[in-house]
Formats: structure tokens, sequence, C-alpha cells
């Protein structure tokens, strides 16, 4: 569906884009993830026209982006940051406008307008100012607006920044509805988001690619440090050091809170093998009480620090 | 051009949702109808000689306010991401825009009707100056709002754009009258670059083809430069 070549952006000097290359396949909903600066607008922006390329190529439907700029626009939609909308008209009228610029006309534009008012939820608010809207409807408008010429490509930028819990899950819903025959590229920088969403996700960090796959790819390829969380009564820090000193792998034993009972510890390892079993055995042996005892998975937010670690 | 008529539509009545449109008529219409009738009847002539003698500089002030959030609005709101990635051209967003501030310029001009309509009554007016004069103010509001529209695409701070305007409407409308240091050949040079200059020969109620290629080169020059700013910034 699409195909980026070689993408290269410089502002002046700065390269906010360096070299890259990616595919999409119809029908994938793609995560964009990245610190702030490291490019995920500026490649967005380029995907959809509105910047052009340095160097490099992109290729919408097998059609290149600089002869053929028009057809592509018609085949996408975009949300840009933080929804842009002409803060004078009233949501119909900016509705109505869209609707005509992309060539949707007489009653097809009004159902159009309905059916994508009742997706977005923002029949309450058709005859307000947009400038008026608080920032959840203002970016349900930006939807509409997006999703106007029912896009073969929708592109969105951070679709759920400055949104609240609630909103979120909505916006979200919306996402996942539409994913589901359109092909989605979003950008964001918070990863459960991404991992809740997006089929695959691609991690920017300064203009580069650093990781491509889908959530478990990520995860299982990218080794950090595992953490197992551990709460014990009766048993003091010395004493727990001594017990578990000499299992295999074991890195590090971190007193996280100590109280008059309770003893909270984080066992640090990075080998691959399972330790819980030869932990439990051990404490088995004493008279502690084990109230808690949790392996953290290696999460998202890990293997993003990890990977966009500023060298 | 559909995609121009559609931008048309929606900048053409955004002036009349917002108070703008109301504001600049107003205005105009205050200053121009005072300083005309102020000194018409000490003239004691039925003519509108004084209303063309003025409206360079009324326009050059009127205009620029009139056009300069025609773009800077938009790189300021940042809506400018939205428009231009819908299917539409810079050229389409440069050329709607431009037709909706002259439409506006028309719209300013047509209560002016009154003006002749009153003198007729009092004298014996000749139409022909006066139509030169409409034509004239036209393409005079025109080649203003082209400028206008250029600097409105150089900066996203409406205050900045209606200055930029302001200087280059200005200068065109009194290039001939402040150059009296120089010798008497060059000043022809100088006054041939001057807007007041080709209006007042079509005021006067002859239509010269020198003068309206003069109005039609401003327009385009300001409209390419308009679109050279606006491709420039992606």
């Amino acid at each position: 569906m699409i195909q980026v070549e070689n993408l290269t952006k410089y502002f002046h000097r700065l390269c906010a884009v360096d070299q890259i290359n990616f595919g999409i396949e119809k029908g994938e909903i793609i995560g964009l993830l990245g610190p702030n600066g490291a490019g995920k607008t500026t490649t967005l922006r380029m995907l959809t026209g509105y910047l052009q390329p340095s160097s490099g190529n992109i290729r919408v439907k097998g059609l290149n982006i600089d002869k053929h700029i028009l057809e592509i626009k018609k085949i996408l939609g975009y949300l840009p940051e933080s929804a842009p909308l002409y803060h004078d008209m009233l949501v119909f009228d900016y509705l109505n406008y869209v609707a005509a610029i992309r060539q949707i006309n007489g009653n097809k534009k009004l159902a159009r307008i309905r059916h994508l008012a009742d997706l977005c939820g923002i029949n309450e608010v058709m005859h307000q100012p947009i400038g008026e809207l608080s920032k959840g409807y203002k970016q349900r408008v930006g939807l509409a607006h997006a999703m106007m010429n029912d896009p073969e490509v929708l592109v969105l930028d951070e679709p759920t920044s400055g949104l609240d819990p609630n909103q979120i899950v909505e916006i979200r819903k919306i996402i996942k509805e539409i994913g589901k025959e359109k092909t989605i590229i979003l950008s964001t920088h918070i990863l459960s988001e991404a991992e809740a969403t997006c089929d695959r996700i691609v991690i920017i960090s300064q203009g580069k690619i650093v990781a491509d796959g889908s959530a478990e790819n990520l995860k299982k390829t990218t080794r950090g440090q595992n953490i197992m969380r551990l709460c014990v009564q009766n048993a003091d820090f010395k004493s727990v050091q001594e017990t578990l000193a000499g299992i295999q792998g074991l890195e590090n034993i971190k007193r996280v809170s100590e109280t008059d009972s309770l003893l909270n510890i984080n066992l640090s390892y990075s080998s691959t093998a399972d330790l819980r079993p030869e932990v439990y055995r051990r404490i088995k042996e004493t008279d502690w009480v084990l109230l808690e005892f949790h392996q953290e998975t290696q999460s998202l937010e890990n293997i993003f620090r990890e990977l966009t670690k500023e060298n | 051009m559909r995609q121009a008529a559609h931008i048309f539509r929606k900048e053409f009545s955004a002036y009349f949702i917002s108070p703008i449109a109301y504001i600049v008529i107003s205005i105009f219409l205050l200053v121009t109808g005072w300083f005309f009738f102020a000194t018409f009847f000490l003239f004691n002539q039925a003519s509108l000689r004084t209303f063309y003698a003025l409206l360079p500089v009324v326009f050059a002030f009127v205009i620029p306010a009139i056009t300069m959030r025609l773009i800077s609005e938009e790189l300021n709101v940042g809506s400018d991401e939205i428009l231009l990635t819908m299917p539409v051209t810079a050229r389409d967003v440069i050329l709607g825009k431009f037709c909706a501030s002259l439409a506006m310029i028309v719209a300013m001009l047509i209560p002016t009707f009154a003006y002749p309509l009153t003198v007729s009554v009092m004298g014996q007016l000749d139409w022909g100056p006066v139509i030169g004069g409409y034509i004239g103010a036209i393409l005079l509001g025109a080649a203003f709002s082209a400028v206008g529209l250029f600097s409105s695409a150089l900066t996203r701070n409406q205050i900045i754009a209606f200055i930029i305007g302001l200087s280059i409407c200005f200068a065109l409308t009194l290039i001939d009258k402040l150059l009296y240091f120089l010798p008497q050949s060059l000043l022809g040079v100088f006054a041939y670059l001057g807007a007041d200059f080709h209006f007042q020969n079509i005021a006067k109620g002859i239509i010269d083809s020198r003068d309206i290629l003069y109005f039609v080169s401003v327009c385009f020059i300001g409209l390419y430069g308009a679109y050279l700013a606006l491709r420039l910034k992606q």
C-alpha cells in the first residue's frame, strides 16, 4: 500500500528524518513511536504531502508522491497534531466545506456528514463554533474531517493527546473500528496506546528507525533486565540476601522498602531461564511468610527507553 | 478551478460571519463620505473627482486590513496543514482567497453608488468618468489585494502582514509624489510605477491598455509572490 524509501528531511542543516525505509500493507494499523522531536510528525507530514522530502521516495498504491500528489491526497485522510481547525466556523459549516472540497455533492453530502457525526459522536455540537469546543470534541471533529472521503489510508498524528481517559478509550474504539477495513498510520508517545491499538509498531529515534515489528516480537527480540518482585513477612534483608545468594543468573537484590514486619525486594536478572522455581524452593525452607511473588514481563516502556536512549 | 470556487465561497462568507466586513465597510464609507462631501460644495462641480483623488490612499489602508488574515491566520492556527493535505493545490488556495478579497472590495464599493446618484440629482453628472472610475477602482483593488495577499503569506502575524501590505500599497500610491529631487526625465519612469498615476488615467474616463496592463502585472506579481511564499514553507 505504502512504500517509503530512503526518506530524508533537512530543516536548514538539522536532519529531522534520516534515510527511513518502511512499507505498509493494506489493512494494517501502524503505530509510529518515538520521543519528542524524533521525527514522527515530520514523517507523517511528508507522507501526506504537506512537506516535501529533501530526498527519498514515497509511493502510495504504486503512485509516486512527486508526480501524483493530487491523486494521493484524494485517497488519504489526515488529522494533524492537535487538530488545527478554523475557529470561527460552525462544525456543520466546516464539515460541509470539507465535503465540498472532497467533491461529495447533493444528497450524498448530507448523508455522509450525518454518518460521520454519529460515528464520531459530535451530533450535539454540530451548530457550535469550533473555537468554543473542548479539546476532545475538536479532536473528534478533526477525525470526522479526516474520514470525510472514506479514505483508504488514514493518517493520525497523536490522535489522543490532551484527551481525558474516557475520551481516549472512545477514540481508540473508533480507530479500531475503522481499522478493520482501512490502513491506519498513527503516531503517539503513549506506549500502552500503541500496544492496545496497533498491529505493528515502528520506533523512531533521532530521525532513524530503531525497531519495527509487532509488540510481541519487539518484546521477544529486545532483551533488557527482568525483574521479580517479592513481599515477605518475618524476614530481614540480610537473611534474604544470604538465602538467595548463589542462584545462577541472579544479578542484584534490592531492598525497596522495609517496615516492622514487611520487606519488599526486587530481584533483577538477565538470564532467559526461569528463576522462579529456585527462588520459591529456597524461600519455602525458611519460616518467612510469602505475601507477594510476581515476575514483571519485559514491558514496552523498557524497550522504548533502551532503544531511544541518547548516545 | 472548482476547488478554488469552494475556497472562495468559504473565505467570502467568513468575512460576513465575523465582524470584519461590517467594520471595514463602515470605516471605508465614513472616511470617503466625509472627505468627499466636506469639500464637494466648495468646488461647485458635479463630478466625483475628489472621491477618486482620495480613493488610492484609502484603499492603501483598507485593503491590507481586508487581506491580512487570509493566509497569516492559517499559518498561525496551523490550518494550512489541513487545507493543503486535502486535494487542493497552492494555486487554488491563492486564487480562491484573492477572489474572496476582490468580492469583498466590490461589496464595499457598492454602497458608494449613492454618491454619483446624489450628485446626478444636484447637477449635470458626466457618467463616463464615473464608470471609468469604478472600473479603475476594481483594478486598483485587485492589485492591492494581490499585494496584501503576498504580505499575508510572508508571516503568521496578522499585524506584521498588515504593515508590510500597507507599506507596499502606500509606496505604490505615493511614489510619484515623493520624488521632488529627481530630474524630470526620471520622474516619468517612477510615475509609471505608481498605482495612483494609472488609476487617475482611468478615472478620467480614458481606458488605456497600458493602464490595464499595469494593474494586471501588479496582480500577477503579487499572486505569484504569494504562491512562492506558500510553496517555500513546504
